[in-house]
């Protein structure tokens, strides 16, 4: 499919950045403030969404892309796995204990592992849907040839 | 608070028997849309700002995602010329759905009214979150501390359906 | 007590739609307006009158925040809502290309 507008591409150039900042900001404060892994993941692939929708399907290279995104949220669902295993060797000995120590609530370093699952969990939204959206773009290009 | 959420409610109503009766599919779909968004504006008003952030993404995405497939297809709706049967068979599908209604109306008469505390096990999930947990939100202190095993099994739903979409859509094979 | 009968009512148009429309993405539609409802009716059990949101505020002791319970439950079950969405429209774009029409009862007919 081809791009849109030179004002729409214009503005994507400037917009797109600020998104996938205010995706990390919501993953990483998930615990602070409300937000959290889910809501942060599906904004940063919401970014990457919004270039892909401005440039076209043209502008990249498919294949890869998807082979990227795939890639990515499978290693991040292997960490989430491994962060719940981690929890049977120290602490209570208990599957997807928090093992790390608390803090202070309030604080960015607080609530033990709670933060480290929100950062896997968002990239693993992230790459899950844009995996979804990419495999459908795939599907139009080759079927429309 | 319920003045302002039934009026909603009402609007997603009309919206949601219009999404069904819409002769166009990108009207239904945008139909679709404005009773997500409404939803959106009844997860605020009931103070769950998590909720609200949550659906407002996915009803965006969601709304991308069915718009590419319905202009990729056709956007014409299936016409159906009534007959007598249909007729009938409308006046007994109303007539089971007001004795769903008497039924729900039956299952609540014991729930409080709006705004009284219903739940007895939020007591101990809410007093010592911040020691147990050290998180201040306690959305994410109950979804990924108490209740991890869930959030895991979410996350598993997830790429279950990533993986399913790219085995579904592949153009290589018999035509 | 009319907030929830008319989330039920919500509830009913969607079921509706999904038994008696014939075009895949009408039914499609009309599952998520049912889980909509649904997503509804749990966070009405869990408000409480003057409560806040329920992020702890250490300034004041004896604050009453609203139910976060069925906020967690909610949060899950949006996600998954849109993980059968995806599915579902990947099913029909694939129908599509195949049958070139929407409609199920055609589908039905013609086994392939």
């Amino acid at each position: 499919m081809e791009g849109m507008s030179t004002i729409v591409k214009k503005i994507t150039q400037l917009v797109a950045g600020l998104i996938f900042m205010y995706g990390i900001y919501i993953i990483m404060h998930g615990h602070i403030s409300p937000g959290g892994g889910f809501a942060g993941g599906a904004i940063v692939a919401g970014a990457f969404i919004l270039l892909i929708l401005a440039f076209g399907s043209s502008a990249l290279n498919l294949k890869k892309e998807v082979g990227g995104s795939s890639n990515t949220e499978s290693v991040a669902i292997l960490m989430v796995a491994v962060l719940a295993l981690m929890a049977l060797i120290f602490g209570a000995k208990v599957f997807l204990f928090n093992f790390l120590p608390k803090g202070t609530p309030g604080e960015l370093l607080s609530a033990g592992v709670i933060p480290l699952y929100n950062l896997f969990i968002g990239i693993e939204v992230a790459g899950a849907i844009l995996t979804i959206f990419l495999a459908l773009v795939i599907f139009k290009e080759e079927s429309s040839k | 608070m319920e003045l302002t959420i039934s009026i909603i409610l009402g609007f997603m109503i009309i919206g949601a028997i219009y999404a069904l009766h819409a002769k166009d599919l990108l009207s239904a779909v945008v139909a679709m849309g404005f009773v997500g968004y409404g939803l959106v504006v009844c997860f605020l008003l009931l103070k769950a700002p998590d909720l609200a952030i949550v659906q407002i993404v996915v009803e965006t995405i969601t709304l991308v995602l069915m718009i590419a497939v319905v202009l990729d297809s056709t956007r014409d709706e299936i016409t159906v010329k009534p007959d007598r049967r249909a007729f009938f068979q409308r006046i007994a599908g109303f007539i089971i759905f007001a004795g769903l209604l008497y039924f729900f109306v039956l299952a609540i008469a014991n729930l409080d009214p709006l705004g009284e505390h219903s739940l007895r096990m939020s007591e101990s999930y809410v007093n010592g979150a911040a020691e147990k947990t050290g998180s201040v939100n306690l959305v994410t202190g109950v979804l990924f501390d108490f209740r991890a095993f869930d959030t895991l099994g979410e996350a598993v739903i997830l790429y279950t359906a990533a993986l399913g979409v790219l085995t579904l859509l592949r153009m290589k094979g018999k035509k | 007590m009319t907030v929830y009968i008319l989330c039920f009512v919500l509830f009913l148009v969607g079921l509706y739609g999904v038994l008696t429309r014939r075009n895949l993405i009408k039914i499609a539609i009309s599952l998520s307006i049912m889980e909509f409802s649904i997503f509804l009716i749990l966070v009405l059990i869990g408000y409480i009158e003057n409560g806040i949101a329920p992020i702890l505020d250490p300034g004041r002791a004896d604050q009453v925040y609203v139910d976060p319970l069925p906020q967690a439950m909610v949060l899950t079950a949006i996600v998954i809502g849109l993980a059968t969405t995806a599915m579902l429209m990947a099913i029909a774009i694939r129908l599509y290309r195949k049958y070139k029409t929407f409609d199920i009862r055609e589908i039905r007919n013609l086994r392939g």
